[in-house]
């Protein structure tokens, strides 16, 4: 579904992605692991139309993205999540769960000055399909609070929720477990298995071992940029690259 | 709004008011068009030019963007005081009286009526829009600009729109300042004038529509209670910002937002 044919991203002297290529199959969940630094995040954003392709192609389902900016992916059904949290904390939940449903929804100006009809049933229909994700986690109780009042790991979990609402093929999840307390990892591994990995293709770059040898189907292991393996999760904790340059550090699991 | 709901700064709305104002006014004294008309024209121009200059101003952000916006205001005023034979230079230049559809206003209480309904109606209006889906755009783009472009939102096409709408406004206010007074001037577009609009907009409360009208209420009486200060205006108007940046950054509307928030708790 996802080809990355080697793609390079330079900053100043440093190769941050050298020469990468890999593929994701359709339905998989593909996750990309690798040290601080590695280039996860960067390759996230080349994939995602933030940064800039120094060398190389992305293609989607055989469609040429390269370059492609991060709006306008998303009408090609990619969507993605932060490392470093994103939400709109001036926001209620709900409201940002709404967010996700942006590009279905009718914004023009005249009619929303009027509160023409059309506009009022259109909000009222996204809203109870926001109502609905929110209720997969169990959020939809506090749907009406200010997203600033929330817990980091409620937030996080309203990242991936809002992301669905875009209906991608494809979600990039960055982190999605980082600085969360066993349960709610627990919580959100259940969420990325049960309901993401239903209809969507899933990107994970996490460093929870644990989480990623339970749920991967694939993963791309790199290194300063490079590949450094790819295999099923039995193949990347047997390989000695891996062991060696990883998770042998002692770094994680 | 370009402020308070999409967290843009802009210092040179006193300038699009007043070249606005001027444009509407030349053209119904020039050239004989007809107030309204005038003004509908000079709503098109003014919304034209926005849309053109927001494209390289809006990419610049926070104390950048206020920058910009202050320069390409001090260039308007300049304009407009250099170019005497179209405007009058800094002596001004006189207006028609104004007219809609052959009924003349001759009064001020016409005027009031006129600017009351106008009020109430972009008032409504502008309610409508923020709570909309267009207005959580808006809200989003406040909040957090990536989690915007992440969901499919061209953040700078809706800074764009944002800015047209805010000049239209200004233009439109503009205009009619100018008929109502009879008289047009480069002071119009002054950077003091902007200042006094940031100032309104601030001391009502960022973000509510009706915050920038509480402010404007505060902003016109003030002067009249403190006449004999009139040397000290924008150090009051400078005192004031940094009073409520410091005490009351949601600003005076934020305050009876508590007020009615603490009766609501009681009630319980
Ligand atoms: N915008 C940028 N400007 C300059 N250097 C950058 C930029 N973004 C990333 N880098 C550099 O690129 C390299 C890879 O960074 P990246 O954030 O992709 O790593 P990562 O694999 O996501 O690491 P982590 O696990 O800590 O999130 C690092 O050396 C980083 O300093
Ligand atoms: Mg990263």
């Amino acid at each position: 579904m996802l080809k990355i044919n080697s793609v390079t991203k330079q900053f100043g002297g440093i190769k941050a992605v050298d020469d990468l290529s890999f593929r994701v199959k359709k339905g998989h969940i593909h996750s990309i692991i690798g040290p601080n630094g590695a280039g996860k995040t960067t390759l996230v954003n080349m994939i995602t139309g933030v940064y800039k392709v120094d060398h190389g192609t992305i293609f989607l389902d055989g469609a040429d993205i390269t370059n492609i900016t991060t709006d306008k992916l998303v009408y090609r059904g990619i969507c993605r999540t932060f490392q470093n949290l994103e939400i709109c904390e001036n926001l209620t939940v709900l409201e940002n769960v709404l967010l996700g449903f942006d590009k279905y929804m009718d914004k023009s100006i005249i009619k929303s000055c009027f509160r023409a009809k059309s506009i009022l049933e259109d909000e009222k229909r996204h809203k109870d399909r926001a109502l609905h994700l929110l209720s997969l986690i169990g959020l939809e109780k506090i749907a009406n609070q200010k997203a600033e009042n929330l817990s980091y790991g409620i937030l996080k979990k309203l990242e991936i929720i809002r992301a669905l609402g875009t209906s991608p093929e494809l979600i990039l999840l960055d982190e999605p477990v980082a600085g969360l307390n066993p349960k709610e990892t627990a919580e959100v591994a259940d969420l990325i298995k049960t309901v993401v990995a239903d209809e969507v293709t899933i990107v994970l770059v996490e460093h929870d071992m644990k989480m990623v040898m339970q749920i991967s189907d694939y993963i791309t292991v790199i290194n300063f940029g490079k590949k450094l393996a790819q295999g099923t999760p039995e193949e990347i904790v047997n390989n000695k690259d891996v062991i060696r340059a990883y998770l042998g550090s002692g770094v994680v699991c | 709004m370009f402020m308070g709901y999409a967290g843009q700064v802009s210092l040179g709305h006193g300038a699009f008011a007043g070249l606005g104002g001027y444009i509407a006014v030349i053209l119904s004294s020039n050239y004989e068009l007809s107030p309204l008309f005038s003004i509908f024209i000079s709503v098109i121009t003014m919304a034209i030019l926005a849309f053109i200059i927001s494209k390289p101003i809006l990419r610049l952000k926070g104390h950048y963007l206020a920058m910009a916006t202050l320069g390409v205001g001090v260039i308007i005023s300049i304009f407009l005081n250099a170019e005497d034979e179209l405007t009058g230079g800094s002596d001004g230049m006189s207006v028609d009286s104004f007219s809609i559809f052959g009924y003349e206003f001759t009064d001020n209480l016409q005027w009031y009526i006129l600017c009351a309904v106008l009020l109430v109606f972009t008032i409504w209006m502008f309610t409508n829009l923020v709570d909309s889906p267009f207005g959580r755009v808006l809200k989003s783009i406040q909040g957090s600009e990536k989690a915007a472009n992440s969901v499919g939102i061209n953040v700078s096409h809706y800074k764009s729109i944002v800015f047209v709408i805010s000049v239209v406004i200004a233009t439109i206010s503009g205009s009619l300042y100018a008929f109502f007074s009879g008289f047009i001037s480069p002071a119009e577009a002054s950077f003091s004038h902007s200042i006094e609009l940031v100032v309104m907009v601030v001391l009502g409360g960022l973000g509510r529509i009706y915050g920038a009208i509480i402010g404007a209420v505060i902003l016109t009486i003030l002067p009249q209670l403190l006449t004999s200060f009139e040397d000290y205006q924008t150090l009051i108007y400078g005192a004031i910002i940094i009073f409520i940046m410091i005490f009351m950054p949601k600003g005076i509307a934020s305050l009876f937002n508590d007020m009615k928030r603490r009766l609501l708790a009681k009630d319980k």
